[in-house]
């Protein structure tokens, strides 16, 4: 109950604080979320600028997936609805097609999850050619730069036609961002990108995050509150379907409004 | 409560015999804590009844394995004499005469494999249709009773299907379906002859309905194991349901070619329903409207009669290349299934 108290208080501080420079690339507005019967997020308000990293923190179960995958319209695939607007670019995300969407808002996932049916460079390319892109000079130029910005085309310029699975998971999973690069997006949706990895592998994946924040726009679901520090502009803070605050990263990690936001990020709970 | 039962059981099962002896003292070395002993090293953390337990059922398993390879070796060693006299032309040659006792199996041969390959040409794309609509598109409260209906075929007696054969499907085709291709195409060898009715296209017609629920339920377990991951990793790159299927199938394809690979089981072995609208004639022709004969359905028409020596030893050949036969196709079958939803595991 203590919890329902804090968020009353914290609607109001919620709202993501302007910077200047940088535009609006996504508002979320009043976003509840329903499987079935159940609310899993209620009254979420967020703005996402352009080319900033946004962490979502929270413990498990709290509704980090579900958040992101709202914004790709991935819920709708398994049975999710939601009332609320998000607006993508000025344009209501329900009014667009969710194939059209998903090729501009591009998505990793917690295990990766390349085609092992497919060459790895197959797997660049596989968003691609699944859209009716068939110039082969084009494709295999977009493997080269994709896997190069992914960091990883140097470890697998010599075996592009072996199968995606074929190569190590941290591997798998810069590739799996190679192919959501090669779509070129404007958003990058990452859930928990390097939780299922080792400590090498997950610095790789972090150094490629700040690359890659100078052209996409990033939103990290993440567990681990060093990595929220280390790479993300903001950090939202979600408990209970709820968000209880979001701000810049600096001020979170340093100086949070909320006890609860403290109690969490110095470990005390979740 | 039940560990206890069976280890009470299996303790007076051995009362009075030397072994109660040797299992008391299982007994107390296995009470004792942490106690590194031989019993403990070979035992683990089992106790003993689960151990006997697991034993008797590992046994169970190795007597159905012996049984298979017993028949096998009584089929063989009943068939030596035809496998002397008519050697490798038993396979290759095209008469079957009881009365002069010729016997050359190659019409059957040929009827069995094209009868259950074209069952196979029908019933495959039907099964993987249903699949693919049970396991993607099917919203849950449609799948569950759409996997019952289609399981329920497989469970209807194989004579039924046969009556059903002659007295539906056999008047349908003579007065409709092959007239019409007859009229269609008057040059195909494929719709020569007489329309009768019985013959290849209805074997071939029934079997590919007897084998539709083996391949479709399994098709449909198959692409279930293909787990959600891979379908997510298409969607967020804008794949359309089309195209999600496409991926879903393409990690399925080996399991998908066991699935079939099961049905060519059954539709190979296959024995009442075949024989009643086949037409039996051991005679090999390219038209689908004449009549054939299978290995299952001599075996079945022609057992009861054989009087020589020579006759049933042909026969017991013919079985012993059936069962061979389907059970190198289960066996592969089987392997082909399980290699694909292991993978995910
Ligand atoms: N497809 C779904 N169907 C039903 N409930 C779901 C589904 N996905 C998530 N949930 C529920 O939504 C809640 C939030 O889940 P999730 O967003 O995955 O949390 P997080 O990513 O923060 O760990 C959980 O209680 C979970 O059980
Ligand atoms: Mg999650």
């Amino acid at each position: 109950m203590v919890v329902n108290e804090q968020v009353n208080i914290t609607t109001e501080k919620t709202k993501s604080p302007h910077i200047a420079g940088s535009s609006l690339k996504i508002s979320v507005k009043e976003l509840s979320v329903f499987f079935g019967k159940t609310k899993v997020l209620s009254d979420i308000n967020i703005n996402i600028f352009e080319r900033k990293v946004l962490a979502i923190i929270g413990p498990s179960g709290c509704g980090k997936s579900t958040f992101l995958r709202s914004l790709n319209r991935m819920n709708e695939e398994v049975g999710g609805n939601f009332t609320g607007k998000i607006i993508f670019d000025d344009e209501d995300i329900m009014k667009l097609d969710p194939v059209y969407l998903r090729r501009r808002i591009g998505m990793v996932f917690q295990k990766p999850n390349p085609f092992p049916t497919m060459s790895i460079a197959n797997n660049v390319v596989a968003g691609l050619r699944m859209n009716g892109f068939r110039d082969k000079k084009k494709l295999k130029e977009i493997v080269e730069t994709s896997l190069r910005q992914a960091a990883l085309w140097d470890e697998v310029k010599d075996i592009l036609h072996e199968s995606g699975a074929n190569i190590s998971g941290g591997q798998q999973q810069r590739l799996c961002i190679a192919r959501t690069i090669a779509m070129q997006p404007e958003v990058i949706l990452m859930d928990e990108p390097a939780s299922a990895l080792d400590p090498i592998s997950t610095a790789k994946i972090e150094e490629l995050i700040f690359e890659l924040k100078k052209k996409y726009t990033i939103i990290i679901v993440t567990h681990n509150m060093q990595q929220a520090s280390r790479v993300s502009d903001y950090t939202a803070f979600f408990y209970m379907g709820k968000l209880i605050e979001m701000d810049k990263t600096i001020k979170i990690f340093t100086d949070p409004e909320l006890k609860q936001t403290e109690d969490y990020i110095s470990g005390r709970f979740g | 409560m039940e560990r206890r039962l069976v280890l009470n059981k299996t303790a007076g099962d051995f009362a009075g015999s030397r072994s109660e002896y040797k299992l008391q003292n299982f007994f107390k070395k296995s009470k004792g804590k942490k106690r590194v002993t031989f019993l403990t090293k070979i035992l683990g953390n089992k106790n003993i009844g689960d151990l006997i337990f697991e034993r008797l059922t590992l046994l169970f398993a190795m007597l159905v394995f012996f049984l298979v390879v017993l028949m096998g070796w009584e089929m063989y060693s009943n068939s030596t004499l035809s496998i002397k006299t008519f050697g490798l032309k038993f396979l290759i040659t095209s008469t079957w005469d009881p009365v002069a006792e010729v016997f050359g199996a190659l019409p059957v041969i040929y009827g069995t494999f094209v009868s259950s390959l074209l069952a196979l040409l029908i019933a495959f794309p039907l099964g993987i249709g249903v699949a693919v609509f049970l396991a993607e598109l099917a919203p849950g409260w449609l799948e569950k009773p759409l996997s019952f209906l289609t399981e329920l075929l497989a469970g209807i007696p194989s004579v039924i299907y046969g009556l059903w054969g002659i007295f539906v499907l056999v008047p349908w085709l003579r007065d409709s379906v092959e007239p019409f291709f007859q009229n269609k195409f008057p040059n195909s060898p494929l719709f020569q002859g007489a329309p009768y009715g019985f013959g290849m296209l209805a074997a071939a017609i029934i079997l590919s309905i007897m084998v539709l629920p083996i391949i479709s339920s399994i098709s449909r377990d198959v692409l279930k194991s293909v787990p959600n991951t891979q379908r997510e990793a298409a969607y967020a790159l804008g794949a359309t349901k089309w195209e999600v299927t496409k991926v879903v199938l393409s990690n399925a394809k080996s399991g998908l070619l066991g699935a079939t690979m099961l049905g060519l089981g059954r539709a190979i072995g296959e024995t009442m329903a075949v024989t009643m609208v086949i037409g039996n004639r051991p005679e090999i022709s390219a038209s689908l409207l004449n009549p054939s004969y299978t290995m299952a359905s001599v075996l079945a028409n022609e057992f009861t009669e054989a009087t020589s020596d020579l006759y049933i030893s042909a026969l017991i050949e013919l079985a012993l290349i059936l069962f061979i036969i389907t059970i190198m196709v289960n066996i592969l079958a089987r392997l082909l299934v399980w290699s694909t939803e292991r993978k995910w595991k």
